[in-house]
């Protein structure tokens, strides 16, 4: 069964086997505004825990998006090269940013569950 | 600054009230943008009424027998033409004809109108009071709002009757609820629309009324900075400032005909030698060929690898749909037409150079 893990930095994960795919959450979409691009910086790459990977960029500025789990970066959403606003519409879904084949579960334990993190976007307001 | 320190608009509870994502500005607190993001508020003001509050904005009044005559010693426009009504956009100059802000001067009949940039304002009315001999009022109890986009003119007719009558870069004094307002037929969009000096305690009011339209929304800084870009126009500080001359900004309209033969503005050697032999660098448009925008202080190179230029202001127009920027490139071997790479998170990325504006200006000139 598949499990999503969410991260401080507004990203989500969801595990299926030692595949995560990879998102921002509804509310780093509304905060970011009016996405206009979106590019996976590292495809195909070995990264880690907390690199930067990838960018999406609103009407205002240009936001890093860091991989909240180490692995290898296997797919990217190719949807987005054309409709990066699917970001803003279904962040969960059909706006999903990239997949990674992940090298480490045991870093999941440092993500947080869905009640956590609503929690923490709380605390943040 | 804390925001304990930054100044609030007349209007900051109704940009509360509209749940306005505030931001520091120039020492205010001011917003970003509304409920209906960048995007839309942006194609909000294209397509039909947007309202936005300027109020940071300096609005000085300048009052004395030889005002329009000292004013041309501090800018390289003709100021002494302007009929009462008329305003022209100008800039103050520095010795060297470097931009010390950029401006507009209304002829109001008994003064001049000025208002300047928000961060510069502390030290425009320094720079005045130290060159000029007549009256400097900082009209500091007045608001300032811009109504933009080609549904204005029917929005503010309602409340203001005759502002349809206005010409694009003229003014007058008109009433709305019972205030008396200032409204000039400009703005800094590339759309038609208007300006509304007015006193602050009857902002909201004004405000609200306007906004009781259906066709109008209440327009960010974010979209505001993006319909600029879009409309070629410079923003202080980002693509002209002391180090760039009207010349080299693209600018050189501003420089009047009469100005040309008879001088007597700062810079104007340096400025008139620029106006006949040229810059070694000057003000274009550059358009990415792909979707990545290309941001403030991007480098920007010839297809042999050398540096060009930078890029001064960039993002995405929402109106043109693709990336759009301004830059400083190296003249004249960059003209427009030309094939570059602008270097983008270490990437090289296609990029070509353009005249500006994006868009198509919607001024009622007639």
């Amino acid at each position: 069964m598949a499990t999503t893990y969410y991260s401080e930095e507004h990203e989500w994960i969801t595990i299926e086997g030692n595949t995560g795919t990879v998102g921002i959450t509804d509310f780093a979409q509304e905060q970011l505004g009016d996405i206009v691009f979106a590019e996976v910086t590292k495809a195909n790459e070995e990264v880690t825990k907390d690199e930067e990977v990838a960018v999406v960029e609103s009407v205002k500025a240009a936001s890093d998006i860091f991989s909240p789990v180490s692995g290898l970066i296997s797919e990217v959403n190719v949807l987005l090269e054309d409709a990066p606003e699917t970001i803003n519409s279904d962040p969960l879904e059909n706006g999903w940013i990239f997949k990674i084949t992940i090298t480490n579960p045991n870093e999941l334990d440092d993500l947080m569950d869905l009640d956590s993190y609503n929690k923490f976007v709380e605390s943040i307001k | 600054m804390t925001e304990a320190q930054l100044k609030l608009s007349p209007i900051n509870d109704l940009h509360l009230k509209y749940e306005a994502r505030m931001v520091p500005f120039s020492g205010y607190s001011m917003p970003l943008q509304y409920k209906l993001g960048v995007k839309q508020e942006h194609i909000h003001t294209r397509t039909k009424a947007g309202l936005f509050d300027v109020s940071h904005m300096g609005q000085i009044c300048l009052k004395g027998d030889e005002v329009k005559d000292e004013l041309e010693n501090l800018v390289p426009s003709d100021i002494k033409s302007l009929n009462e009504g008329e305003m022209r956009y100008t800039l103050f100059l520095n010795k060297e004809g470097g931009i010390l802000d950029d401006l507009i001067v209304t002829n109001a009949g008994n003064h001049l109108f000025v208002v300047v940039n928000a961060a510069c304002r502390h030290k425009d009315i320094k720079f005045l009071r130290d060159n000029l001999r007549c009256d400097i009022e900082e009209l500091e109890d007045r608001a300032l709002m811009a109504l933009q986009g080609p549904i204005s003119e029917n929005v503010l007719e309602m409340l203001a009757p005759g502002v349809a009558d206005l010409k694009f870069m003229s003014s007058g004094e008109f009433s709305i609820c019972g205030a008396e307002c200032f409204i000039t037929r400009s703005g800094y969009t590339g759309e038609d629309g208007f300006e509304i000096s007015m006193p602050s305690m009857m902002a909201e009011e004004i405000a609200e009324t306007i906004l009781s339209h259906e066709d109008t929304e209440l327009i960010g800084l974010g979209a505001r900075d993006s319909l600029r870009l879009e409309a070629g126009l410079c923003l202080y500080g980002q693509d002209i400032n002391e180090m760039t001359t009207p010349v080299e900004a693209n600018l050189g309209w501003t420089v009047g005909k009469r100005r040309r033969k008879e001088g007597g503005f700062p810079g104007f050697e340096n400025i008139i030698r620029q106006l006949k032999d040229g810059v070694s660098t000057r003000r274009y448009g550059v358009r990415p060929d792909g979707r990545a925008p290309a941001r403030a202080g991007t480098e920007i190179f010839d297809l042999e690898g050398n540096k060009v230029g930078d890029i001064s202001s960039g993002g995405f127009g929402p109106t043109v749909g693709a990336p759009i920027a301004m830059a400083y490139l190296d003249s004249p071997s960059i003209e427009t037409g030309s094939k570059v790479s602008v270097l983008v998170r270490d990437n090289l990325l296609p990029a070509t150079i353009t005249n500006l504006p994006f868009i198509s200006p919607n001024y009622k000139r007639n």
